[in-house]
């Protein structure tokens, strides 16, 4: 036989190995399920923001036949969970918001458990409601849960440094109000879940969770069980985004219909019900105020932030604890306070999504360097450059910035599109005749790309098992839910046990299975669990190499594995084939079997008291420059093209990185220019995609990427995570852009047409300030 | 009760012959009794593209057709397009360009992108990306779509 070439997988283009059953529509989601003897379940949703429940009247609606159950809050204990333990899945006594679960229907179809939600009588009593957090912290406003008369919900405090003596050192201080707004993430496959319980108890369901282990510790308060008997299954997901890393009372919902009905039970969304009864992006009032010196050394950072928490606590409100590394660490900046407070109000509520609150910072501090570059008389890259952190760096909170590529994504983005030259350009011709003004813009921001230690662990399980024709299973904590952990998984297997990728198979669809993982969230899982299926993998090779070395006679750092066989590391000279070898250990006198386990735990840290700690393993920065043309008769904006320069560590899978880059960007495009999640008096008043716009075909841009490879010591292979950042940073790039065109500065996105044409007439005519 | 209709019609290239409520969509008949649950339902009001299918050739949003009006009809659903040993060439392209994330619109978008190719002569990059206008995707940006589609209906550039 010929020798065979070593060859790497790494960095190549390799489409998800779960695509062509998606292409065939043969892949059985969540939504497409249906179990013997299942009924469906529905949610009766308050028609209010807020009142007394008096009296709830089910008879009726119990009497329709194909009717199983009808639960509501008056009939079982009060459970309480989430992140504040201030929900309950159906509500007994009070209405809080829009969304609240009053009572819920099993019965043999949809079209029956809408018929009797229709036959239920609710006697509501109606309290004066409170919106606006400003005015739920002012005294005698209503409150949200008897129990919190402040209406305080969740507080954040970072201090740094003396802001009074780095400001009194300034030569310049600017001082802004951003108003970041409400978005949702519609996922293509609505809510969805169905519960089944065994005849000793123990639940099963299938969910579109994206965090199956904590999953289980979170659900079990909601229905008095014990997480020990919650098996979750995982089918394929249209969508998370962050909507499933937390529990919703949809879920505990569907599992207290299957429990009263003793059949299993599917509940789904409708497309209106995604709209006004699934989380939102946290939306934020952010004060900020930015000091430098006249040759633009940022001085400080002082940060006042209100969050709307709405009425209850998902997520959304703890997103100040990302928000304030941002303040504290995109930049060098020496000194920085930065004070949060989570307001309940009678609004719906937010939970995680995707930039978990760096969308929100990012838009201020993005806005605020360009603001500054014009006020300094600087360009914005010099200033960028000037205040770039780099590799060794530690940050006010403790991050510690190992192979830091900043400054290279800066120019890189800003060479390549042309940014100084055009932006000066379109300034000078912003005062000129003509209708469609031209502008770019520039925009960075930093994210943890190598987890982040919210729980005392942020690891993950891995097992790896080869059989006997030399097929590789890997089982993993980490679940995929469409971003391509999958891929890359596959890739890692081949790499390190010179086997196809045809060959692995990807197991992480179910609890009782998989080990332990934190979830899909914090641009973690390629990071962490590509790590420990590496390690997983380098064990299986090290089992699989010893065996060899008693046969080649040689020792086992002589050998390779490449293209299914064990061969001479020097020569490609072949040994044994691999799936002969693994027969042998098999099936020899002391048998052997490969199958080995890993666990990875990251080497960063939990925060300490004062929110310092190094909480990620490595951390990444991303730059983006957006060129747009405005219509400055309509308001409408349009973006032509996205420079991107993104550190990426190392790529591993080259399509599926442009994809995670291309969809991030123009999930952020969306929240910069068209999505709007309009909350008026507590009601959704666009849950629709008629109403609420999100980014279709014609609209995408140009998009230009660049790939900055750093090599993260800590990162599988060098590559750090990568997912969060496009849509972090697009939003103030296209801002600032606009600002480059027609001189109009937009501290509340979306830059929709109506609002931007409002702008231009205002100072055309006179009016004070746009915003 | 709704009254039920005897229909007879062409389903991926096979006679059918079903008995529908009159209000029923094409699309609850195609997922709920005849099993073909390719085609997404993810709005339900005609918005996003998600279960669109062949009817005759041209392009329609299964959510929004009654069953009954499928009489005498030739539908195409995302099932019945790759052959017996092989993806359709739009099928293959979507899977070979990285076009596929979440998936849950796919169905949807690789039959309105057949559509597209099989009824536009001279299709440009331009009359592409306005004819998937109607197909929402929310995980791939639509870039890795609009390779697939140049690709596989051979638009240059």
């Amino acid at each position: 036989m010929d020798p065979i070439a070593k060859k790497s997988v790494i960095g190549g283009r390799v489409p998800k190995p779960d695509a062509p059953d998606k292409a065939v529509g043969r892949t059985r989601y969540i939504n497409d399920m249906v179990l013997p003897q299942m009924l469906y379940g529905r949610i009766l949703h308050a028609d209010r923001p807020h009142a007394r429940i008096v009296a709830i009247d089910t008879a009726e609606a119990a009497k329709l036949p194909g009717v199983h159950v009808v639960l509501t809050g008056k009939d079982m204990p009060r459970m309480l969970f989430g992140v504040n333990r201030d929900n309950r899945p159906l509500k007994g006594d009070k209405v809080r918001c829009i969304r609240d679960e009053i009572a819920a229907v099993a019965a043999e179809s949809e079209e029956i458990c809408d018929a009797a939600l229709a036959l239920i009588k609710v006697t509501y009593e109606d309290l004066p409601a409170v919106f606006d957090p400003a005015e739920a912290m002012r005294p005698g406003a209503p409150a949200v849960h008897d129990e919190k008369p402040d209406n305080l919900s969740l507080a954040y405090r970072f201090d740094h440094g003396d802001v009074a003596a780095a400001e009194a050192e300034s030569d310049v201080v600017l001082d802004d109000v951003f108003d970041v707004h409400y978005v949702t993430h519609c996922c293509m496959g609505t809510s969805c879940a169905i519960a089944d319980f065994d005849t000793d108890g123990k639940l099963t369901i299938y969910s579109q969770t994206q965090y199956p282990y904590n999953f289980k510790m979170d659900l079990a308060p909601a229905l008095g069980m014990h997480p020990g008997d919650i098996r979750v299954i995982q089918p394929p997901v249209g969508g998370a985004f962050g909507s499933k890393l937390d529990v919703y009372p949809y879920e505990p919902v569907c599992v207290l219909l299957a429990r009263a009905a003793r059949r299993p039970v599917k509940l789904t969304f409708s497309r209106e019900e995604e709209f006004i009864n699934a989380p939102t992006r946290q939306p934020a009032r952010i004060h900020l105020r930015t000091g430098a010196k006249a040759d633009g050394t940022l001085t400080f950072r002082d940060v006042d932030c209100l969050l709307n928490n709405g009425a209850y606590t998902s997520w959304g409100p703890t997103t100040p604890y990302v928000m304030m590394r941002t303040f504290s660490s995109h930049y060098r900046v020496p000194v920085v306070r930065f004070h949060s407070q989570a307001v309940y109000t009678n609004n719906p509520y937010a939970g995680s999504f995707r930039g978990y609150g760096n969308v929100q910072a990012t838009y201020a501090t993005a806005s605020h360097m360009d603001m500054l570059a014009e006020r300094l008389g600087m360009d914005l890259l010099t200033l960028s450059l000037k205040n770039a952190q780099e590799s060794g760096e530690v940050s006010p909170q403790g991050s510690v910035l190992a192979d830091c590529a900043f400054a290279e994504c800066l120019t890189v983005a800003a060479e390549k599109s042309g940014f100084l030259e055009k932006q000066a350009r379109y300034a000078a011709a912003r005062n000129t005749p003509g209708r469609i003004k031209r502008g770019i813009g520039l925009a960075s921001s930093i994210h943890n790309a190598g987890g982040a230690k919210i729980h005392k662990s942020d690891g993950c399980g891995t097992i790896v098992k080869l059989d006997d024709y030399a097929r590789c299973t890997v089982i993993t904590g980490a679940s995929e839910i469409g971003q391509g952990i999958d891929a890359v998984l596959c890739q890692v297997m081949a790499e390190e046990l010179g086997i196809p990728m045809s060959d692995v198979t990807i197991v992480n669809n179910d609890s009782a299975i998989g080990p332990w993982d934190v979830g899909v969230h914090a641009s973690r899982t390629t990071f962490i669990a590509g790590n420990g299926a590496r390690r997983a993998a380098q064990k299986a090779r090290a089992q699989i190499l010893k065996a060899a070395s008693h046969q080649a006679n040689m020792p086992p750092e002589g050998l390779d594995l490449r293209e299914g066989w064990v061969v001479l590391d020097h020569s490609g000279e072949p040994v044994v084939k691999l799936d002969r070898l693994l027969r042998q250990m098999h099936f020899q006198k002391d048998s052997e079997l490969v199958m080995v386990t890993d666990y990875y735990e990251p080497p960063s840290e939990e925060e300490r008291p004062g929110h310092v700690g190094d909480m990620s393993a490595a951390y990444s920065h991303a730059v983006h420059v957006a060129e747009v043309e405005v219509d400055t008769e309509t308001g409408e904006v349009r973006v032509l093209k996205v420079t991107s320069a993104q550190d990426v560590g190392r790529i591993i899978n080259e399509m599926g990185l442009e994809a995670q880059v291309e969809g991030g960007i123009v999930m952020g495009l969306g929240y910069a220019l068209s999505e709007h999640l309009l909350i008026q008096d507590g009601r959704v008043r666009n849950p629709n995609f008629r109403d609420y716009k999100v980014f279709t075909a014609p609209e995408v841009p140009e998009m230009d990427l660049h790939f900055i490879e750093s090599h993260s010591q800590t990162g599988p292979m060098g590559a750090k995570g990568i997912a969060e950042l496009p849509t972090i940073v697009i939003a103030p790039a296209v801002a600032n852009a606009v600002y480059n065109a027609i001189g109009i500065r937009f501290k509340a996105p979306p830059l929709t047409p109506e609002k931007v044409a409002r702008a231009i007439w205002d100072r055309d005519h006179g009016a004070v300030a746009a915003e | 009760m709704t009254a039920k209709v005897e229909i007879e019609f062409t389903l991926n290239g096979r006679p059918r012959r079903v008995t529908v409520p009159a209000d029923m969509s094409t699309l609850t008949l195609l997922r709920e009794e005849l099993g073909l649950t390719g085609s997404k339902l993810a709005c339900g009001e005609g918005e996003c593209g998600a279960c669109t299918i062949l009817v005759d050739g041209v392009s329609q949003n299964a959510c929004l057709m009654f069953a009954v009006d499928c009489a005498g009809r030739d539908l195409l659903t995302i099932e019945g397009l790759r052959t017996e040993d092989a993806l359709h060439p739009m099928q293959r392209a979507f899977v070979d360009h990285g076009a596929i994330q979440c998936g849950f619109c796919m169905p949807g978008m690789i039959m309105q992108a057949k559509y597209l190719a099989d009824t536009t002569p001279g299709l440009t990059r331009e009359g592409m990306r306005r004819g998937l206008e109607g197909n929402v995707c929310r995980c791939t940006g639509y870039k890795k779509v609009f390779d697939a589609v140049a690709d596989a209906a051979g638009i240059d550039g």
